[in-house]
């Protein structure tokens, strides 16, 4: 790398790639750079980099189980009764490659792009991002949206507001509220989350007529309240199915198991903060309690215990991978004691008395990403008022 | 009193020295002033190369508060003003006349080496104030608000002394009989200067003498509890105008020094220290002495590029190996490898023991081994992605981002509110060592403090 630098260097021939060569330099050996005049001279071996990387490696036991589930469910739409493990595997690989790659690139080059217009190192927020919204979407979702998402997540939810770290909304949300708005059959209808043809021309082929809605939207569209979940392939479907994650649903966010050990990885090093898990799922049992309490055939989402909510749909997910995002979440201790607390009770608002939107997660967690700001004004605030009494307590003793 | 600091961290780092080792005299012909050192002093020199000084002959004076002085602390010859840029003046060089003269601390105690200062009889607060300033040593107390040194017209609210020092690697002073004697004339005479009251800081478990007029506080906790900026802020915390002074032990006993001998005392205890040290031990020299005669024949082999740092690894100074000096507090040096010249692959993926971090993907944050961190910064500079990690090591009322962002978008009316007075770039140096986003934490709190005094005029 050394030896290729001058060609990036301010005249070199290459020089509208030097965020890039400076982006792959520190990826893939670390800066000898040292500490300069009135800063310290030893430094954590933690940065940036890191912190991304350990937040993509907990995302992964959800990603492999998504892969497996993707065949799984494709499987069960088609009516076969085997189900062989590397088939399933396949058949997931090669469905959510595209999207991945999709995501990626089109995410990639704009990041890139606008590192090199700000004069800056290419930064690595993107890395969890690219992976969350293939994540986070049905996995038949066409590529040319996936596509308009990311780039108008990226630009409009992240570069407008500095990069990595100013963002104000949590990016990979900003892609999937942009698609569940912009075009709503393809995100919530009945066909999209379980995909019925080939992946790229593997695995068997769904009947013509084939319709599977998730365990969420089936209960909102139902009109008994005693409805019975049913799977894709039309048999009811039990809370261990659904704890460990053979359920339809979008790609990484069925499984309440994965999510767990995810989980688990990522308040073990300390990447997310736990007040804001606690919170999350302190508010939405709590909601979850009241409105199963108060269970009505108008709403028929308030049959559901609060057990049920977080094993289906996005709340889990969304409680430890979107949530606790540290740019777009409360910054004050206290703060994420409110605004995770915030997020639990409206996704369960959402879900059970908004019909239209089976799934509230996504929206509780954008509207309290809004807020946050907010939540820590008044919490600094506090501080504030705390420290002009201290004076004025001192005035008087003097 | 009894205070308990929660947040913090003592940072577990090769090269500590071994307390069983007596000091070792080093002589040494050279020393240096820098008026860098001394935070907010303007500096106006009072001498030419050429010139004989004595030890506490003022070298430099404050253009601001002419009272205010740096003195010599070697007796001989001015060698060198050494100017830099804009004739800022970076140091002045004073070069021992003969052997005898003051090169070795126990050769000074001949009084033709020194100048006298006249003690006022029945002094008022102010008398002493200026006592101080032209001894040279109202230069080594802080005050809070803004973290530089004193001026002469404002009387303290209280003052405030750290017996301990819990940065890295940095050694407590034994006190004799003897020695605490003269303190406690330094600690008569600071009495005297305040309307409030004197707080001296110990660490809990450490043994001195006890001491009159005087509140001693018991302080338990991790460094930065050594700080007295961080015991004032959980003791008496300072308010919108109030002023107060820190200072170490270390100065209060160099004004009981004055207080009963009416002199300077150039003398001073040195951990030298580090990773790249033989065997890490304590000179007994002179304040602002070179450094190569502290380190000759003393530093490893193996460790490639060294970078020599005049105090300790969190607010030390960088200095040359050949040209340096000792500089304020004069307490300590370190050396560590620089690590300019390694080469690492994918370091960010490391899974090595030996890397030092607090975060628990690294498998030395879960063992007691010491690390041998170098200078590299690991890592590019980042906006605050993580949330509560400076608050996590900054034990004060005072939420550290938000003024931290106050100070960088140069909100005064924000700053104040939020807490600026009370803090000094010492305070933030932990957490921006353990910083993942490698922000220059002290350095913005520094342009803050700097920005605030000269917008206040």
């Amino acid at each position: 790398m050394d030896n290729a630098r001058p060609h990036f260097e301010k005249g070199g021939r290459l020089e509208m790639f030097h965020s890039v060569y400076e982006g792959m330099d520190t990826f893939l050996f670390t800066p000898r750079e040292t500490g300069g005049i009135g800063t310290v001279h030893i430094h954590d071996a933690m940065d940036s980099k890191r912190t991304m990387i350990l937040v993509v490696l907990a995302l992964m036991p959800c990603f492999f189980f998504g892969m497996y589930n993707t065949g799984y469910q494709h499987w069960l739409a088609c009516g076969l009764s085997e189900f062989p493990f590397w088939s399933l595997m396949w058949y997931g690989f090669l469905a959510v490659l595209p999207l991945v790659l999709t995501t990626y690139i089109t995410g990639l080059t704009i990041e890139f792009a606008s590192a090199q217009i700000k004069g800056e190192e290419i930064q690595e927020g993107f890395l969890v991002s690219g992976l969350l919204i293939p994540m986070i979407l049905p996995v038949d979702t066409p590529l040319w949206m996936a596509a308009v998402a990311t780039a108008f997540a990226v630009i409009f939810a992240k570069e407008v507001f500095g990069g990595t770290g100013y963002n104000i909304f949590n990016v990979a949300l900003v892609a999937r509220a942009f698609l569940f708005f912009a075009y709503p059959a393809n995100m919530s209808g009945d066909n999209a989350f379980v995909p019925v043809g080939k992946a790229l021309g593997y695995g068997p082929v769904a009947p013509d007529a084939y319709s599977c809605a998730t365990p969420l939207g089936q209960i909102a569209t139902s009109t008994d309240p005693a409805t019975t979940l049913v799977g894709a392939d039309g048999t009811p479907i039990s809370a261990w199915d659904a704890f460990l994650g053979l359920i339809p649903g979008s790609f990484g966010e069925t499984s309440l198991l994965c999510i767990l050990i995810g989980g688990a990885f990522l308040l073990l090093m300390r990447i997310i903060d736990w007040r804001i898990v606690i919170s999350v799922f302190l508010g939405a049992v709590i909601m979850g309690s009241v409105t199963h309490h108060f269970a009505t055939p108008l709403y028929p989402n308030s049959y559901l215990t609060p057990l049920d909510q977080f094993l289906y749909g996005g709340l889990a997910f969304a409680a430890v991978f979107m949530a606790t995002d540290p740019v777009t979440a409360a910054r004050t201790n206290t703060g994420k004691w409110i605004y995770g607390a915030l997020i639990g009770v409206i996704a369960i608002l959402i879900r059970t008395y908004n019909n239209g939107y089976p799934e509230g997660a996504m929206l509780a967690v954008l509207l309290m990403n809004a807020f946050a700001p907010l939540i820590d004004w008044c919490v600094v605030q506090a501080n504030i008022r705390r420290r002009l009494r201290r004076k004025a307590q001192s005035k008087i003793s003097c | 009193m009894k205070i308990t600091i929660k947040k913090g961290l003592d940072l577990r780092l090769q090269g500590a020295v071994d307390k069983q080792h007596q000091p070792i005299d080093i002589s040494v012909d050279r020393v240096a002033v820098s008026p860098d050192d001394f935070e907010g002093f303007v500096p106006k020199t009072d001498v030419r190369p050429g010139d004989k000084v004595l030890i506490g002959d003022v070298l430099m004076h404050d253009k601001r508060d002419i009272g205010l002085s740096l003195v010599s602390p070697l007796a001989g010859t001015v060698k060198e003003v050494n100017r830099g840029a804009r004739r800022h003046i970076e140091n002045i060089v004073i070069q021992a006349d003969d052997y005898d003269s003051a090169s070795q601390p126990r050769n000074q105690k001949d009084s033709q080496y020194y100048r006298t200062f006249e003690i006022p009889e029945n002094a008022s607060p102010r008398q002493l104030i200026d006592l101080l300033a032209r001894s040279g040593l109202l230069a080594f107390i802080r005050r809070r608000p803004f973290a530089d040194v004193p001026s002469t017209d404002v009387i303290p609210r209280d003052i405030f002394i750290s017996a301990f020092d819990s940065a890295p690697l940095a050694v407590d002073r034994q006190w004799s009989e003897e020695e605490a004697n003269v303190i406690q004339a330094g600690l008569e005479l600071l009495a005297q200067i305040t309307s409030g009251s004197v707080f001296l800081s110990l660490r809990e478990g450490q043994h001195l003498p006890e001491f009159k007029d005087v509140t001693v506080v018991r302080v338990k906790g991790p460094h930065p509890a050594g700080l007295p900026g961080i015991q004032t802020a959980n003791i008496a915390p300072v308010n919108a105008g109030d002023t107060v002074w820190t200072l170490s032990l270390d100065t209060a006993w160099r004004i009981g020094v004055l207080a009963t001998k009416g002199i300077y005392e150039p003398s001073t205890l040195v951990a030298v220290c580090g990773s790249c040290v033989q065997e890490p031990f304590v000179a007994h020299t002179i304040l602002g002495a070179s450094v190569k005669e502290l380190l000759q024949n003393r530093l490893n082999g193996d460790c490639g590029n060294v970078r020599v740092i005049a105090g300790n690894v969190l607010t030390g100074i960088k200095v040359e190996m050949d040209k340096g000096y000792l500089h304020f507090p004069y307490t300590q040096l370190t050396i560590i490898p620089e690590g300019d010249d390694r080469s690492e692959f994918m370091g960010w993926a490391s899974l090595s023991p030996t890397k030092m971090s607090v975060n628990p993907s690294f498998p030395g944050a879960l063992t007691h081994r010491r690390f041998r961190p170098d200078a590299r910064v690991l890592g590019g500079k980042r906006a605050m992605i993580m949330s509560g990690q400076y608050d996590r090591y900054l034990p004060m009322d005072i939420y550290a981002e938000y003024l931290l962002k106050a100070i960088i978008s140069r909100n005064i009316e924000n700053m104040e509110k939020l807490g600026i007075y009370e803090v000094a770039p010492e305070d933030f140096a932990l957490a921006e060592c353990l910083d993942s986003s490698k922000q220059p934490l002290q350095r913005i709190v520094r342009e803050g403090l700097d920005f605030l005094r000269n917008e206040l005029g």
